[in-house]
């Protein structure tokens, strides 16, 4: 592995003053709650604009206040207990989700080694040769705060809703643990920082008599895994369209049912952080971490000084987007068909992908470039051919009128084909009728 | 390797080391105490947590983090969360009895058990006294995690295998007992049943809930259609169809 000046070694950890750490500590617990203030507005707005509505735009400039309000609104609320609790558990539930989605933030690495008062430091709060597990454990332990959450409250919908993501977690993370093995083994460390200087070191490749870096980045090298990876995560994560476990229309809330007040919003907290941070960890093992992406990396100086932590910034936010999309896209799944999903397609997939990739791995004689190039070719042809294969031509559907009269005769009774449905005398009326929603507003509110 | 790895191989204690030490310590033992002394099944999993937690750190501080990583990700997060959810389908309620059924028996427990503790201890620390760990650094020497796959995979590959052999077969056996045959025309799919729905002879809208427009809450009391019609739909197929007589519908006078 080539590391770079500016790369961290595990070394280069472990060796600040206390109030270096401190800031540290401070900053990523400040990025894990401020991401959560914008994480929502990001995606009330986001939702809004595919849904063609403007969604939150009155508190603040373009709606950003609006998570911070509703937190204030929260905090003045009755916190109810229910007489069924149990009171100890059901107090500390949402910390414990808080704690874990927070700490797994400690060893996400922001940026390289930077320049801080005088002490050469890592943008990272630590960083062990055990990171990753500790991302896992994090994670793993997270399900706690929820399926204690939804036992304590002692009622019948939340510990529905506790049950199923106590399952729905430990099936999908046996996934995510599986699409990590691939990223370890072509990195050959379990350290978050070793994982992003592996991803930089990408083998020159000879394109027409020019030298071009080959991309570095696991999320090509290891597609099907960084693909497996980031399903595992939207699953862990309890995001939709995996959301069984707050389901809506099955759940009332699923495990924070009864909860309410500043408990309520520390499971938002904890939803929030662990979105975002599952974003980091997904840059960290697949993204390139830091690292600049490919037109910006021909300037010299991308991957060094504070410049990565803005790269690192637009992949998470990237990602975040991802998730909004995916929530704003996918219908929920129905329970039986998620876990068969993560049982019988994740799992399978993931496992002939490591046992190819380990043979891969293991040929001798082939130096990583005629490797990169006798995989990556017909692989990227492969892709294109999918992409572009012509479709077969359907076949002619039976219109709608001779569906409907090859119906046997006492059919549930259909209205008939023809219905004109005239239009409803009261639209006129009520927008004639109704004020306009807020004259003096931002220039949001236009969309109105 | 973290400072901390270094200075457990090389044997001494660091404060952060003994601080860390001396506070989880007691709490693995409260975990331990409270997971016996709990009443609620459920809070006795999580004494137990607990305490693996408080052991998952001590391996890390032992310069043996992966092992203290993966205490914590399969015993406390898979495996205890497995106990978990079969407790809480066994219900929020079902405390132990604390009727003795063996007279004295928790006195001799408690004594026996003393007692086993205090020999265990004593000969550990007779065993150990004055003895230092020699090799950690040696072991680590390539790092924590290759250690540990250098001598899985080469020393006790065998043995390794064999213990996943007997995992596997238990997970086999498990999914041989659970599995259920299907024949393929048992298989339906969303588009006919779609269809089955909708076929002439079938109402395809949902059942109407038993007592609904009826005089009793009973699920023998068949719903009621709006023309006043009775509906055996609305009634599970064992049950036999009851009406009420007039003095069962009249109040009781517990309303008084």
């Amino acid at each position: 592995m080539r590391y770079l000046a500016q790369d961290p070694t595990l070394a280069d950890f472990g060796r600040d003053p206390w109030w270096l750490v401190l800031g540290k500590i401070v900053f990523a617990f400040a990025f894990g709650l401020l991401a959560t203030l914008l994480g929502v507005w990001f995606e009330r707005r986001v939702v809004g604009y595919m849904q063609v509505r403007p969604g939150p735009n009155q508190v603040g400039p373009f709606g950003l206040l609006q998570t911070l309000a509703d937190g204030l609104k929260m905090a003045f609320k009755e916190d109810i207990l229910p007489k069924a609790a149990d009171k100890v558990v059901y107090f500390f539930a949402p910390t414990i989700s808080v704690i874990c989605a927070v700490t797994a933030l400690s060893v996400v690495p922001f940026g390289p080694m930077v320049s801080i008062a005088g002490h050469h430091t890592p943008l990272q709060v630590t960083d062990v040769p055990v990171a990753v597990l500790l991302l896992l454990a994090c994670s793993s332990m997270g399900v706690y705060g929820i399926v204690l959450g939804g036992w304590a409250s002692g009622s019948t919908y939340p510990l529905l809703g506790g049950l199923r993501s106590s399952a729905q977690m430990i099936s999908y993370e046996v996934a995510m643990g599986l699409s990590i093995v691939a990223v370890f083994m072509t990195a050959g460390t379990m350290s978050t920082s070793g994982i992003v200087a592996a991803q930089g070191d990408g083998t020159q490749l000879t394109v027409f008599g020019t030298e071009i870096p080959a991309p570095g980045w696991y999320a090509i090298l290891l597609l099907p895994s960084f693909i497996i990876f980031f399903i595992a995560t939207v699953g862990e994560t309890n995001r939709a369209p995996f959301d069984l476990p707050e389901a809506e229309s099955e759940l009332v809330a699923g495990f924070m049912t009864e909860y309410s007040s500043l408990k309520f919003a520390l499971f938002m907290l904890s939803e929030y952080v662990a979105m975002v941070t599952m974003s980091a960890v997904t840059t960290t093992l697949f993204l390139g971490g830091w690292r600049a992406p490919w037109p910006i990396t021909l300037w010299e100086g991308a991957n060094s000084g504070w410049w990565p932590m803005l790269w690192f910034f637009g992949k998470v936010i990237a990602l975040v987007f991802v998730f909004v999309w995916l929530r704003g896209t996918l219908p929920r799944l129905r329970y039986d068909q998620f876990m068969r999903f993560g049982w019988k397609v994740l799992l399978p997939i993931n496992l002939v992908w490591i046992l190819v990739l380990s043979g891969l791995r293991s040929i001798e004689d082939w130096d990583s470039r005629s490797k990169l190039i006798a995989v990556g070719i017909p692989a990227g042809v492969l892709l294109i051919a999918t992409l572009f294969w012509p479709n077969r031509r359907p076949q002619p559907k039976p219109t709608t009128q001779e569906q409907v009269d090859s119906r046997p005769y006492g059919s549930f009774p259909l209205p008939p084909m023809d219905l004109q449905v005239p239009p409803s005398p009261r639209i006129t009326r009520v927008v004639a009728e109704r004020e306009p929603a807020n004259i003096v507003a931002g220039s949001d509110s236009r969309e109105v | 390797m973290t400072t901390s790895t270094v200075l457990a191989a090389a044997g001494g204690v660091s404060g952060g080391e003994e601080v860390t030490f001396w506070i989880l310590a007691p709490l693995a033992l409260i975990g331990a105490i409270g997971m016996v002394a709990a009443r609620n099944a459920v809070h006795s999993a999580l004494w137990l947590v607990l305490t693996m937690l408080c052991l998952g750190v001590f391996y890390v501080l032992q310069a043996g983090p992966f092992i203290g990583m993966v205490q914590i990700i399969v015993y406390t997060g898979a495996i205890m969360m497995l106990f978990l959810f079969v407790l809480m389908l066994v219900g929020r309620d079902a405390s132990d009895s604390l009727i003795e059924t063996l007279r004295g028996q928790r006195v001799a427990a408690i004594v026996l058990g003393l007692g086993f503790a205090g020999l265990v201890g004593g000969a550990l620390y007779r065993a150990l006294e004055g003895t230092t760990a020699v090799g950690l650094e040696q072991a680590n020497a390539e790092g924590n995690v290759q250690g540990i796959a250098r001598l899985l995979f080469t020393k006790y590959v065998f043995a390794f295998e064999l213990t996943s052999a007997l995992l596997i077969t238990a997970a086999v056996g498990a999914m041989v007992l659970a599995h259920i045959e299907r024949r393929k025309q048992d298989k339906v799919d969303q588009p006919s049943t779609m269809r089955a729905r909708f076929a002439p002879g079938n109402y395809p809208g949902p059942k109407p809930g038993p007592g609904v427009f009826a005089t009793s809450s009973s699920v023998a009391t068949p719903a009621r259609l709006p023309d006043g019609r009775l509906t055996d739909r609305s009634t599970p197929d064992i049950l036999p169809v009851r009406e009420l007589t007039a003095q069962e519908t009249t109040l009781k006078g517990t309303d008084r």
